[in-house]
């Protein structure tokens, strides 16, 4: 029978970890994922789980032992945040060019300088050109689930990806929530025992992994890992369907709440979707005609996910806790992708909201809609906005 | 009539058509290095073949492994410059994990070793993973095309040390990362140098046989880096050690009160003159118009036998 636990996140993905039964763990710590290794180290201790820990000397050496023990055939775990996968950044491009399936839980936190420790996705949002799939959770059920649907999907033969899990900093990593903890034998059945066709180091069968690529062999190499990220989008539905199936509980690529007959559409990621679907209640009980999404899968990006979305609504309002300088937020550039060509597309505005922990309020979420129905009514609004500015101290 | 066993194995792991130039030291030591691993590993498991290797980004990572081609016959992978200390600690992992017997070779020049890897060395060897690391050194970074590294001797020319009116050339002395490997006390830490193959064979073969991680820093000269012909490069490798200027030793589990020398002569004098090593070079040769600068680099490697603990003079 599956259990029942009141637990941080941090928790949660550590719990996940354990579940997934990797061979190899390298982890550094970084708040606010501490937690996660401490968490994994006492589950090994325990012998609770019967894993390497590697206690590496930094996130550069954690992401390359993973890739290490990867590449030697084995499943392989790791968690940080901010400066942590930035310094990991060079290595992200390796571990999905290698094609290995290794999966990483992020505390989603800002990035220097101001150093900050609270929640935005500046993190996860800069390595979105990696090669790596990106997943976001809206709460701490989420981010065990996810992180399982994750190693699931990234051994997938059709994939061989690596995987991100983020769920935001304070807001999940260190916030109870009761989590379903699944049977392991169900997990066991669900997963399988990892065993690669195209990475091992293996005496009796010696291969060459991460040769040089010469102009007459790069492109290709790369051009199988969009391959790769385009066969995911297919691979993670099936996979979420089978997730139903076996713990019963739903995923989606985007999931709508209340978007029927909606003038305005707030789409948006992770823990922020909670409390957006709260304040959709408040406006709809105010007889405005207002829905939320909220994006689970950011990479593969879902095109055809926001196409069928932006047909329902005359305002499609992106709130994101990223920015990308010099054009806007990145979620609004990718959908603005997704929808360029089509022939009857919403306004799309972007609202650039709650950087380096800034608590997102009802208020600030009123200003959106305020700005949104005037973009409705034909006035002129700015594209890109940041809310919740605290324009005296400029 | 018996035959004689030939003194290193002849199985090959360094496979002939890789792309280094001719009279390339660093190549000498691939194929030497995999020789005495495979041998060390016969004795050890029973499988001559118990090994992999993990390469840093650099010249003989390059020159070897060029998709579709490959030089390697043991299971090998390159991932970045600065982390092969830490990709072999997780490959190292990853068999323990999977019951397999057998080592790692983790390779690096001395770039990716005493520069920008040496915080993945150090991790790799203060976990103490089962891990050789060998650091060939052919002091500078000639992959990107001769620039120094903290491994480049006092007074060389490179790209990035050029000698001129106000510049002597590389104006620092050699970091000997020998020592910061012993300093992790570790089973076992060595120098060589492909001048003398014998004892750089018998010194890899001693170090896969160690349990646990194990340092070996050999000299290895380069054509185009230190602007020498190709038939010279193992006659320098050789005057490095007799003219004093390449310490071979042996520390145990960080014992800087024992370190064994080899080659090392009974009254501390080397009977070669330095000149003799550094005239065969282009990247010593302004050095001869400043001979107080010879004195320094001289002055300099007494310094590093001091101390190891030896007094010696040197010609
Ligand atoms: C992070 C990073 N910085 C710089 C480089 C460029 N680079 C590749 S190899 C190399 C020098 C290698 O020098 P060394 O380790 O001494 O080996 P050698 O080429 O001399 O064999 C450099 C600077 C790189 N690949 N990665
Ligand atoms: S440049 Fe130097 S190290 Fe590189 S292949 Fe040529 S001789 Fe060998």
């Amino acid at each position: 029978m599956p259990m029942r636990k009141v637990m941080k996140g941090n928790e949660a993905a550590a719990w996940a970890a354990k579940l997934a039964k990797p061979k190899v763990v390298a982890a550094f710590p970084i708040t606010p994922s501490t937690l996660v290794p401490e968490k994994i180290s006492e589950f090994v201790a325990d012998g609770e789980m019967d894993a390497e820990f590697i206690k590496v000397e930094s996130e550069h050496s954690a992401i390359s032992a993973c890739v290490g023990a990867s590449a030697a055939g084995v499943r392989a775990f790791t968690a940080t945040a901010s400066q942590g996968l930035a310094l990991m950044h060079e290595i992200l491009f390796i571990a999905a060019g290698m094609r290995l399936p290794i999966v990483m839980a992020i505390g989603n936190r800002s990035l220097s300088a101001p150093i900050n420790i609270w929640n935005d996705w500046q993190d996860t949002i800069s390595e979105r050109d990696t090669g790596w799939m990106q997943f976001y959770a809206e709460n701490n059920q989420e981010a065990l689930d996810l992180i399982l649907i994750a190693f699931k999907v990234a051994e997938d033969e059709r994939v061989l990806l690596p995987a991100m899990v983020g769920f935001d900093a304070f807001i999940l990593t260190h916030t109870v929530e009761p989590v379903e903890i699944p049977d392991q034998e169900v997990v066991d059945e669900f997963l399988g025992e990892y065993v690669p066709k195209h990475a091992y180091l293996d005496p009796a069968r010696p291969i060459t992994q991460g040769a040089l690529g010469f102009p007459a062999h790069y492109m290709e190499a790369r051009y199988t890992v969009w391959q790769a990220m385009e066969n995911a989008r297919k691979v993670i539905k099936e996979v979420f369907d089978e997730f139903e199936k076996k713990f019963g509980r739903k995923y989606h690529m985007i999931e709508e709440y209340r978007t029927e007959d909606a003038e305005v559409i707030l789409l948006t990621m992770g823990s922020l979707a909670g409390t957006l679907k709260e304040f959709i209640d408040k406006k709809r009980e105010e007889g405005v005609k207002i829905g939320a999404a909220k994006m689970t899968v950011y990479r593969p990006f879902p095109i055809e996910e926001i196409r069928a979305l932006a047909k329902k609504t005359k305002v499609l309002a992106i709130l994101e806790k990223n920015i990308s300088f010099g054009i806007g937020g990145a979620v609004y550039t990718d959908v603005s992708r997704a929808l360029v060509n089509e022939k009857e597309k919403p306004i799309i505005l972007d609202f650039i909201i709650g950087l380096g922990g800034r608590d997102v309020t009802f208020e600030q979420l009123e200003e959106v809609v305020e700005i949104s129905k005037k973009a409705l009514e034909g006035e002129k609004v700015e594209e890109v906005n940041w809310i919740g500015l605290r324009k005296e101290i400029l | 009539m018996a035959v004689r066993k030939p003194p290193i194995t002849t199985r090959e792991y360094w496979a002939p058509g890789h792309a280094a130039c001719a009279g390339c030291g660093p190549a000498i030591v691939m194929r030497l290095a995999t020789k005495a691993f495979s041998e060390a590993m016969e004795a050890k498991y029973g499988d001559p073949n118990a090994f992999a290797i993990a390469h840093a980004t650099g010249c003989m990572e390059v020159v070897s492994g060029v998709f579709p081609y490959t030089a390697w016959k043991a299971p090998w992978i390159h991932v970045a410059f600065e982390n092969a200390g830490a990709v072999a600690s997780g490959i190292d992992a990853a068999w323990k994990k999977l019951g397999r017997k057998g080592k790692i070779l983790a390779i690096g020049g001395d770039g990716g070793t005493a520069d920008i890897g040496i915080q993945a060395l150090s991790g790799m060897l203060e976990r103490r993973h089962n891990v050789v690391y060998l650091m060939y050194d052919n002091e500078a970074y000639m992959n990107t095309g001769i620039q120094r590294s903290s491994s480049t001797p006092y007074g060389a020319w490179t790209t990035t040390s050029p000698p001129g009116k106000y510049s002597i050339g590389e104006d620092k002395p050699k970091k000997w990362v020998a020592l910061i490997a012993a300093a992790h006390q570790v089973p076992y830490v060595a120098t060589a140098s492909i001048g003398d193959p014998y004892d750089f064979y018998r010194k890899m073969k001693k170090a896969a046989s160690v349990d646990g991680p194990a340092f070996v820093q050999v000299l290895a000269p380069c054509v185009p880096g230190w602007r020498t012909p190709p038939e010279k490069t193992v006659e320098l490798a050789k005057l490095a050690i007799e003219t004093g200027l390449w310490p071979l030793f042996e520390i145990e589990n960080g014992d800087f009160h024992n370190i064994k020398f080899q080659r090392f002569p009974k009254d501390g004098k080397f009977k070669k003159p330095i000149e003799d090593y550094l005239r065969l070079q282009g990247r010593f040769k302004h050095l001869f118009k400043k001979p107080e600068s010879i004195e320094e680099l001289k002055r300099q490697i007494k310094e590093v036998w001091r101390i190891l603990g030896k007094e010696v003079e040197l010609l």
